[in-house]
């Protein structure tokens, strides 16, 4: 956490994302307690109910679940399940972009490789 | 949930000059509303026709389920912090917190005395010898404290330095958050509290013009910038709410929800995406150049 928010997007998706992150990078392990929603509006400034719309949008996905007058959890295997959707916006997000560019710039799938595996040792 | 102010039609004129014109909305309880538009728009007549300080020209106006003029069970629930409130000459800061108590029912005298320490105000000071900044503080106090059911801030922050307004802010959630109750700010400080708003409403000219969802605004225009050519490329059949030329380049806001396609579309064009506050978005609306109300749903 410690990003601030912005304009571009419902912030209520923004917040979904933050928690899928701590989640994915091990800052919110499985069956951990979530921040509740005053904390998330106090922390990053916003109205609680977008907060909570963040919070359900995950509970809903099955990512997190409510323990009855304690909070909300996050679900044993959601960190696998987030991974999984990840890669697949990854390939959307980075790879089609990347292989439209190189392809522009006349870069071949070899030289593509080579630049990917030069990258992984910066 | 339940309605706390349901308006229909209501207009008030001064003389030739309609003020509001024709406004109809309702707003929900226990939710933060921003009440945002230019200097001379009607926000400030469209809270005093709430709180029975104006009468309307016409139109229709229930608060609480009744009506306000000189209902004391409607008025007790309410606490409007106004702009340019005026106190006796007499009084300290400490004579208005006494009698803050037995206006406002849910008045909270120990929050009141550790919000006064907070924004540090002197609590013997007389009212009248406070500088522009601690004035809006003594009205952020007494907003916050009376936990009125429906409490209305006007231009709350006249004068306030940025950690004061950085204070409000927090306390304002805070307390909500604790205590949840109808919040309706007036202001033109768009960027500073478009995010803790969870409703948007948007007058201009005395008409209401946006009545939406917050989330519901934000990505909704973006900015794409580029050769004029590809530019008038990009937008042939889109939305354009505002062109700016720049030589041989031009920028353009288009009002609608980037999609993965757009991006694509953007990058083979060679074009720049980038996407505009809250704020921006409302100033496109408002600056005269787009008529009516605004369609945010196609």
């Amino acid at each position: 956490m410690g990003f601030s928010i912005d304009d571009s997007r419902p912030i209520y998706m923004q917040i979904a994302e933050r928690i899928e992150n701590d989640i994915i990078q091990g800052q919110l392990p499985e069956e951990s307690q979530v921040p509740s929603t005053n904390q998330f509006a106090s922390f990053y400034l916003i109205n609680p109910a977008t907060a909570a719309k963040g919070v359900n949008l995950l509970v809903d996905q099955e990512i997190l679940y409510k323990k009855r007058g304690i909070g909300m959890f996050v679900a044993s295997g959601s960190r696998m399940k987030l991974m999984e959707k990840r890669r697949e916006q990854f390939f959307e997000q980075y790879i089609v972009t990347m292989v439209r560019e190189a392809e522009k710039l006349g870069i071949t799938a070899e030289e593509l490789t080579d630049m990917i595996r030069r990258g992984d040792k910066s | 949930m339940s309605t706390v102010i349901e308006v229909k039609g209501l207009t008030k004129t001064y003389g030739k000059v309609a003020a509001v014109q024709d406004v109809s909305f309702s707003i929900e309880s226990n939710k933060i509303y921003g009440l945002l538009g230019r200097n001379g728009a009607g926000k400030t007549t469209l809270m005093h026709l709430i709180t029975a300080q104006q009468f309307a020209s016409s139109g229709d106006l229930q608060v609480f389920g009744e009506h306000p003029y000189e209902n004391n069970r409607v008025l007790s629930q309410c606490c409007f912090i106004k702009e340019s409130q005026k106190y006796p000459d007499s009084y300290r800061i400490i004579d208005l917190l006494e009698i803050s108590s037995s206006f406002f029912p849910n008045w909270d005298r120990d929050y009141a005395y550790s919000l006064i320490e907070l924004f540090r105000l002197p609590l013997t000071q007389k009212i009248k010898k406070l500088s522009r900044g601690m004035l809006s503080s003594v009205g952020i106090v007494v907003g916050l404290a009376s936990r009125a059911p429906l409490t209305m801030f006007d231009e709350p922050y006249l004068g306030l330095d940025a950690v004061s307004r950085g204070l409000f802010y927090e306390q304002l959630l805070e307390d909500y958050g604790k205590y949840p109750r109808t919040i309706i700010l007036s202001t033109h400080l768009i960027d500073e509290v478009s995010q803790m708003l969870e409703h948007v409403m948007v007058i201009d000219n005395g008409k209401l013009i946006i009545d939406e969802d917050a989330d519901e605004l934000r990505g909704l225009a973006f900015t794409v910038v580029g050769s004029t050519t590809s530019v008038e490329s990009f937008v042939v059949g889109r939305n354009v709410i505002d062109r700016k030329p720049l030589g041989g380049l031009m920028s353009a806001t288009i009002m609608t929800r980037l999609s993965v396609r757009d991006q694509q579309q953007a990058n083979t064009l060679g074009l720049e995406l980038s996407s505009i506050s809250l704020q921006q978005l409302i100033i496109h609306m408002t600056n005269g150049r787009i008529e009516g109300k605004v369609a945010i749903h196609e």
